[in-house]
């Protein structure tokens, strides 16, 4: 008689690869998701700002003591509560939470009051006085920078934050050996992230045990904590903080801001709870967002379309604070390479502190506006050359794995796939040359990285840090600090923790963003926490499913190299016993130890954390991300207006741990590219904010917002969690370009400013149609 | 100010509250009911974060007085669930990723709520329309109108 066959195996449950609801989406549906202005603390006072009136002066003196009696007022603080700065780069910190001795930006915080009702608070604002001396204000970068002008900060003369020279490759040579050089201007106008939600802050200070909360809107919690200590002058020990729900970020939250220090200081100084919550306006002056930036790029090329050299010039205009500018003209330059094959490459920034709101982080930090000059004059030179754009990208690939040569380390491109895919969808060869007049197609590339290589805030520490719990309720907890700011990075951490386990979601549950239980994390920002801190989950889930098969082990009498996980079953591989249910193993791992805790580390090996240049750190990534976009654009030469009709866009992002996640991130990059190329621009009369709103900032609208069709490719990162990399930044810069040179097929008008607003699509038709006719006239001369 | 009673429905339950003449009905549903779901998002009728139904139709609740919603049915994010499940809308929301951060979902459904209530099979064109003035910062919309249109289709299913 033969044996009876192994009893059908339990299947164990894939949970990567999978379109995933969000794990926390039922509570945003349904309203329950609590936002920092959401908690209705009882007796909370509001707080408010005083902002400077003034772009640039020395202050002679400010006057609360009116304010200060008024009834119903509980506390007023101004820059002498508080004489240390904060900033988010350790060597860059020139921010005082309220000013001291200086304001140099319209809006910069000077003083706050808490009082027991708004209308008492807003009373209190208006008896503030502020008597100064005024200063010349700079608010372009070359005024900043003509000689003799006041510097904004005594130790940065010519008001120069940094200036970056690096040169690789034989740029003379490169140049020597192109049969086509052009060189060409742009110049992008400064943006904002407009999360959805403004900033808000709740802070409590106990005073009897001197330790205060705070809550708060941050995308990286553990650094607002240490600048909210070092402000504060208290023992990190005795701050805690927690970030509930967040309402978007795309950067603009990395940076620890003004107003979440004013708020622990204020609830200090008040004895009690605070509730800071900025209105839209104070939340665009608030904003870290995209410099204008001012490119100037020349690029060499052979007949056939290879890249012979590449020379940038880059001038960002920074704001009044440093902030994180000596990182974003960094990462300008940095990410020249990485995405094609460059011999030889200079690269020149200029950071300039001027009067307006400080800049800083915004999604694809640094590296947009550059790669918008740069696929723009490639589309410039392969129309000269008579070769086709996705050609002379084709001529230009990398192979992996590769180091550029700034020392980037290319380790997986799908670039290629996405150049045929996109290709291919967009009908690019059959449709390009028949599209009627005011229709065009127009490509471009882009690539960015999966995490900054190495910190802004170098402590010897692991990059990630996950911990599990596993209790007597066979529920495993995941504790990160990762923020969850809308991305779905929890979703992510519990999709690998139940793919190494073989379980789903139903026993796991995540504890998020709380000092006083979360480990630490670097937090959201350069697309870092799915690669690291979802690498470190997996050796966390590792760890724990050792733990597991060791007990199950002991409960089947077996070697633990024998045991099988099938997720909900562990059993004796081959073996004709049906196996232990995982709640029994979970009893038996219990015994002696009682509740487990497991933790899972990540770091970026060092050969991947940049060459040994100054500055080389910025743009290192253990992994790249790629795309190709295609972009299908009306163009109304009567009115200059463009519409956006398609996009289609491949994105390599490894693999896709949830293709519903990374779709909906790369659309919505895609999208927010789309605003900048055609309608979003802060604006400044004199240093004061014009048009500080959502209608004035025109952010598009559903109604003008194109279908973006998104194509996964997946080149599986050898490095990367499962083979994933980013998929959040990468595609965004290319689809400015992509309608730029879209644009120019539709009309015959290159325009070298964004965002492409309809009256400067009509100015550079009207210099397209008088260089055609002083050309015409050449010709029949 | 001084306050008068206000009588009206909040999610099908008749409410009493002595309010202010000048408290919006964003902070009345906020701060007086305790109905948080309702969202600011900027300072004036900018965003449509704060969209609820006043008798079924779509408001902006930052830009009405919560005086002049006297007598009237008043419908808010949390209570579109019944007997704790979610409506179809917020249900294709969660499954399509048309909501990712969060921030502008309440009042987005809302606005698609008020919608489907008038046109249970809408356009694609008719969708833009509804949510023309509704803002979101993260989806593309692209994932929304797959929302509302799944949605619409559960609901004829």
């Amino acid at each position: 008689m033969s044996g009876r066959p192994p009893p059908e195996a339990p299947a164990r449950k894939k949970m990567i690869g999978e379109r995933v609801p969000l794990i926390d989406g039922i509570e945003k549906v349904t309203g329950r998701a609590n936002y920092t202005a959401d908690f209705l603390t009882a007796g909370a006072l509001v707080g408010r700002i005083y902002r400077s009136p003034h772009s640039h002066a020395r202050i002679i003196r400010i006057d609360v003591e009116a304010a200060r009696k008024l009834p119903g007022v509980v506390a007023v603080i101004t820059g002498a509560d508080c004489d240390k700065t904060f900033g988010i780069l350790p060597i860059a910190q020139n921010e005082f939470p309220l000013a001291r001795e200086r304001v140099r930006y319209r809006g910069e915080p000077v003083a706050a009051v808490a009082a027991r009702d708004e209308a008492s608070a807003e009373a209190a604002l208006r008896l503030i006085r502020m008597e100064v001396e005024g200063l010349p204000a700079y608010y372009e970068p070359a005024k900043a920078r003509v000689l003799g002008a006041v510097d904004l900060h005594g130790d940065r003369p010519g008001n120069l934050e940094r200036d970056v020279h690096n040169e690789f490759g034989d740029l003379a040579a490169g140049f020597a050996a192109a049969d086509l050089v052009r060189e060409d201007s742009f110049d992008c106008a400064e943006v904002t992230h407009v999360h959805m939600e403004p900033h808000a802050a709740l802070a409590e200070y106990d005073a009897e045990r001197d330790r205060i909360t705070l809550h708060s809107v941050s995308q990286v919690p553990y650094y607002v904590h240490l600048m909210v200590a070092q402000c504060l002058g208290m023992d990190t020990a005795r701050v805690r903080v927690i970030k509930p729900f967040i309402g978007g970020g795309f950067g603009a939250r990395t940076e620890t801001l003004n107003f979440e220090i004013i708020a622990c200081l204020m609830a200090r100084a008040a004895g009690g709870r605070v509730r800071f919550k900025l209105s839209r306006e104070e939340t665009f002056l608030t904003h870290r967002g995209r410099p204008r930036t001012q490119i100037k790029l020349k690029l060499g090329m052979a007949r056939d379309g290879r890249l012979t050299a590449c020379a940038c010039e880059v001038v960002q205009a920074g704001g009044a604070y440093g902030g994180y500018g000596i990182v974003t003209i960094l990462y300008a330059g940095a990410l020249l390479n990485g995405l094609y094959d460059i011999p030889a490459v200079r690269y020149d920034g200029y950071r300039v502190y001027t009067n307006t709101p400080p800049c800083g982080a915004m999604r694809g930090h640094g590296t947009v506006d550059v790669r918008h000059a740069f696929e723009c004059l490639l589309d410039v030179m392969a129309a000269e050359l008579g070769v086709d754009a996705m050609a002379l990208r084709r001529r230009n690939l990398l192979s992996a794995p590769t180091k550029t040569i700034n020392d980037l380390m290319i380790t997986s491109y799908g670039l290629p796939q996405c150049l045929d895919w996109a290709e291919q969808a967009s009908g690019w060869r059959a449709r390009k040359a028949g599209l009627p007049p005011g229709k065009g197609l127009g490509m471009a590339c882009s690539h960015y990285v999966s995490g900054a290589a190495k910190p802004v805030h170098w402590t010897g520490e692991p990059h990630a840090v996950v911990n599990l719990k596993l209790d007597f309720d066979g529920g495993i907890t995941i504790l990160t600090g990762a923020a969850d700011i809308g991305q779905g990075s929890s979703t992510i951490l519990a999709q690998a923790v139940g793919e190494v386990l073989g379980i789903d979601l139903t026993r796991l549950s995540v504890v998020a963003n709380d000092s006083r239980i979360t480990p630490k994390d670097n937090g959201s920002y350069s697309s870092r926490v799915t690669f690291m801190v979802g690498n470190a989950a997996i050796q966390a889930a590792e760890r724990l499913k050792d733990l597991l098969v060791a007990a199950a082990a002991k409960k089947l009498d077996a070697k633990p190299g024998d045991i099988e996980c099938l997720g909900e079953m562990y059993r004796v591989a081959g073996g004709q016993d049906p196996g232990v249910s995982l709640n029994e193993v979970i009893k038996e791992a219990l015994i002696d130890s009682g509740t487990i805790t497991v933790k899972g580390t990540f770091t970026v090996p060092r050969e991947f954390q940049g060459g040994k240049f100054r500055g080389a750190a910025v743009g290192s990534s253990m992994a790249y991300s790629y795309a190709a976009c295609v972009a299908e654009v009306s163009v109304d030469a009567d009115t200059g207006t463009v519409r956006v009709d398609k996009v289609w866009v491949a994105h390599d992002c490894g693999f896709a741990l949830n293709p519903l996640s990374v779709e909906g991130q790369v659309q919505g990059a895609v999208w927010m590219g789309l605003g900048q190329a055609l309608s979003e621009e802060t604006c400044y009369h004199a240093g004061l904010p014009v048009g500080a709103n959502m209608l004035d900032y025109r952010v598009p609208s559903i109604v003008e917002s194109p279908d973006i069709e998104v194509k996964i490719v997946e080149s599986m990162d050898p490095n990367g969690p499962f083979g994933a990399k980013e998929a959040s930044e990468g595609a965004l810069s290319s689809v400015i370009p992509a309608i730029a040179n879209a644009v120019h097929a539709a009309v015959g008008a290159r325009l070298t400013r964004t965002p492409m607003t309809p009256d400067r699509v009509l100015d550079a038709l009207v210099k397209a149609r008088r260089a055609a006719a002083s050309g015409g006239l050449k010709r029949s001369a | 100010m001084a306050k008068e009673i206000l009588q009206l429905t909040v999610n099908g339950q008749p409410r009493e509250d002595a309010v202010a003449g000048n408290l919006l009905l964003i902070d009345y549903l906020r701060e007086v009911v305790g109905l948080t779901g309702t969202k600011m998002g900027c300072d004036g009728g900018e965003c449509g974060a704060c969209t609820v139904l006043v008798d079924g139709r779509p408001r902006l609740s930052c830009l009405t007085l919560a005086a002049s919603s006297a007598g009237r049915q008043v419908e808010t994010i949390e209570g579109c669930a019944r007997g704790g499940r979610m409506s179809h809308l917020q249900q294709a929301f969660h499954e399509k990723l048309g909501s990712q951060c969060g921030y502008c979902t309440p009042g987005m459904i809302m606005a698609a709520e008020g919608l489907v209530r008038r046109t249970p099979a809408p356009t694609q064109a008719q969708i833009r329309q509804a949510l023309g003035g509704n803002i979101c910062r993260c989806t593309g919309y692209v994932k929304i109108i797959e929302s509302v249109e799944a949605a619409a289709a559960e609901s004829a299913a």
